[in-house]
């Protein structure tokens, strides 16, 4: 397990640098003088020379990659067009936003939907699988703004349950250490903020989570049907184990594999790429971040936001990865 | 050996299935006594695994269902037992190992954490304990340095070596019937050898009942004491595995011995019992080897056979042994048996 997690970690490094050679290029493929660009159509030939000397990109094109690089192992994701602000702190709380959005929402679709999927395999066929499936089917068909509208208008206007949207009341802001709220308001010993922080989660992580828990519960479904038709659960059933041994100790855990692979791919899939949900629920995240550097074309922004996603993907698969490793022993590249 | 530990009844488990439904075990009876080996015998597809996974009561359900008959154990009918009752004899009072050693262990856990929970399963002993019984078994059953093998995982072993483990854990709470279920057939030749010695050896010093699934007519007469040879759902034979071997009554259990190579004569082609052994339906009427049967005449097509008592301890289920056959029939063809 050792000699695979370092193994496994090597492989980072190349991953790694081809990724930043890929944002690299493509944002340098883009036509178009930034110096030109930040000085405006007036400028002297004289000060825009000036300002590629500064900006490092009078440099041949793989010195600039090193330049990038080097500004890259420091922390530095270099400086905001519009707002001129250093985009590493702009980005961090951004970062933690959607972090702390999608841990909730992938605890919501896992929890339901693992037993959802384990229910359905278990009653296979029975009004149980079938109710089951029917709501996984309805939840995976459903547009995530409309799930979240719904949600807002019943459970935050009608009913008054639930904030409606933000990360916590406005007139009572938390001072952010780490940035994920909640972990705040525990360091801070302010339970009462803790549960504001958690009322505010509720809505948005139940629309995010519902897409992935309803593609968990049905793979965990089909793969829970294979493992129990497989010789070795019923050796175990042939030892006396009763069902609950035979399903959370055995099946569950041969099961686990391929619904894994989709937890995986769904935390990704949340964490890149969240914008509507960000958005309905004003939920200051990353995805709304680089949405907004789109629109103002800060070509800074969008290279860091495609950046850190990119990162955040890698090392949720290296997650995954070393899961896999962990549980199943014959697994070993 | 005249206690009887396990008894089938007019056993019948039938499958629901969309195209109808089957009866795979069509009112099977046999006995087991203490510490005998019992041979069940047939070809694939005639029943003899839903037999034994009857009396365990894992039949995949559904589409598979214990319609009708008994399953008497020491005076209870399994048939008729609870989900609880049954968890408690599996394993424990009867244990089962199969045939795919390759596939019968759960890939995910090691050896002993398999073999503990069996022990703690039917056994109060705390986990140290369970282990050092679990080392003892896997000693028991020739595995080398089972100190080191008991923290292995099933893949790091051969097949002889997983089969030995099953027949570990089968045998690790002192099981009065142990079910065997082609627990060679994947195997090599000199690997089977060694699993059946090891069974043997064990069903001599635990005096374990063994029924002994199989389709190998060489391995029935190396362990058993009396065989069971069933056709398309039904016994259609029973008796000691000498009688049977030297003198068998049923034509189907004749096909099977003359179908076995002989190393001594220079046969040029190996005999085959023509055609295949039938899709059963609830419809079917007449014996069901007539197809197939060199001795057939009018009531095998129109009458179901009955088991007919042939001899001290024999039966067979070919009108052939009907006492009340007409005699000319039976004389004629009983005249071209014998020639």
């Amino acid at each position: 397990m050792l000699a695979y997690t370092i193994r496994r970690l090597l492989m980072l490094i190349p991953v790694l640098l081809g990724m930043t050679l890929i944002v690299f290029s493509v944002v340098h493929l883009i036509p178009g003088n930034p110096a030109q660009v930040i000085l405006g159509e007036t400028a002297t030939e004289q000060a825009i020379q000036d300002l590629e000397a500064t900006m490092g990109i009078d440099q041949p094109y793989f010195v600039q990659y090193g330049l990038y690089l080097a500004d890259l192992l420091q922390g530095d994701l270099g400086t905001s067009l519009r707002t001129k602000g250093e985009i590493s702190s702009e980005i961090l709380p951004r970062v933690a936003a959607t972090f702390e959005l999608t841990i909730f929402a992938m605890i919501f679709a896992i929890i339901v939907g693992i037993n959802a999927g384990i229910l359905s395999a278990w009653k296979q066929n029975t009004w149980v699988d079938i109710t089951a499936m029917v709501v996984a089917l309805i939840g995976v068909s459903m547009p995530v703004f409309w799930l979240a509208l719904m949600e807002q208008w019943i459970f935050a206007q009608e009913l008054g349950w639930l904030p409606s949207s933000g990360r916590q009341s406005s007139t009572d802001q938390i001072e952010p250490i780490t940035h994920f709220y909640v972990l705040d308001s525990l360091l801070h010993l302010d339970f009462d903020r803790t549960l504001t922080v958690l009322s505010h989660l509720v809505l948005p992580a139940v629309a995010l989570g519902t897409i992935p828990m309803a593609i968990i519960a049905r793979m965990t479904r089909s793969s829970m049907l294979e493992v129990m038709k497989s010789d070795y659960i019923r050796t175990v059933r042939a030892k006396g184990s009763g069902q609950f041994l035979v399903i959370y100790k055995h099946a569950l855990r041969n099961a686990t594999i391929p619904v894994l692979t989709v937890i995986g791919l769904q935390t990704g899939v949340l964490l890149g790429g969240a914008i509507l949900t960000e958005t309905i629920f004003s939920w200051p995240g990353v995805g709304r971040y680089v949405y907004e550097g789109i629109n103002h074309r800060d070509y800074p922004v969008i290279q860091s936001g495609i950046l850190v996603i990119a990162f955040i993907f890698v090392m949720i698969n290296l997650i995954v990865d070393l899961l896999y490793a962990y549980i199943d022993p014959r697994i070993k590249y | 050996m005249s206690d009887v530990i396990l008894e089938l009844e007019d056993l019948h488990t039938h499958f629901f299935t969309d195209s109808g439904e089957i009866p795979a075990v069509d009112g099977v009876s046999f006995k087991v006594h203490k510490g005998e080996v019992v041979g069940v015998v047939g070809e694939s597809g005639c029943g003899k695994s839903v037999t034994s996974l009857s009396i365990m009561q894992l039949v995949p359900s559904p589409p598979g269902k214990i319609v009708s008959g008994q399953i008497n154990f020491k005076g209870e009918n399994l048939a008729q037992a609870t989900e609880k009752r049954m968890r408690q004899v599996r394993g424990n009072e009867i244990s089962m190992i199969f045939q795919e050693p390759m596939t019968s262990l759960d890939p995910l856990y090691t050896i002993g954490n398999q073999l503990i929970e069996a022990i703690r399963m039917h056994r109060k002993m705390s986990k140290k304990e369970a282990k050092r019984k679990a080392i003892d078994m896997l000693n028991l059953v020739g595995i080398p340095r089972p100190s080191e093998v008991v923290d292995e995982y099933p893949h790091q072993l051969s097949g002889g070596m997983r089969q030995r483990v099953m027949i570990a854990m089968a045998m690790s709470c002192d099981p009065e019937v142990l079910i065997a279920d082609e627990p060679t057939t994947a195997l090599d030749v000199t690997i089977q050898a060694q699993i059946l010695d090891l069974m043997r050896g064990l069903n001599k010093e635990h005096n374990t009942g063994i029924l002994l699934i199989t389709h190998d007519l060489g391995i029935v007469a190396e362990m058993c004491d009396r065989v069971v040879v069933m056709y398309a759902g039904q016994v259609v034979e029973e008796g000691s595995v000498r009688e049977i071997l030297k003198d068998p009554k049923h034509p189907y259990t004749k096909g099977l011995i003359r179908s076995l190579p002989k190393i001594h004569e220079k046969e040029q082609k190996l005999y085959s019992i023509p055609g295949t052994v039938p899709k059963v339906s609830m419809e079917h009427v007449g014996c069901r080897f007539a197809p197939r049967c060199e001795y057939t005449f009018d009531r095998c097509f129109s009458d179901d056979p009955e088991l007919y008592e042939t001899d001290v301890e024999r039966r067979s289920r070919c009108f052939l042994y009907d006492d009340n056959e007409e005699q000319e029939a039976g004389s004629h063809v009983e005249s071209d048996l014998r020639s």
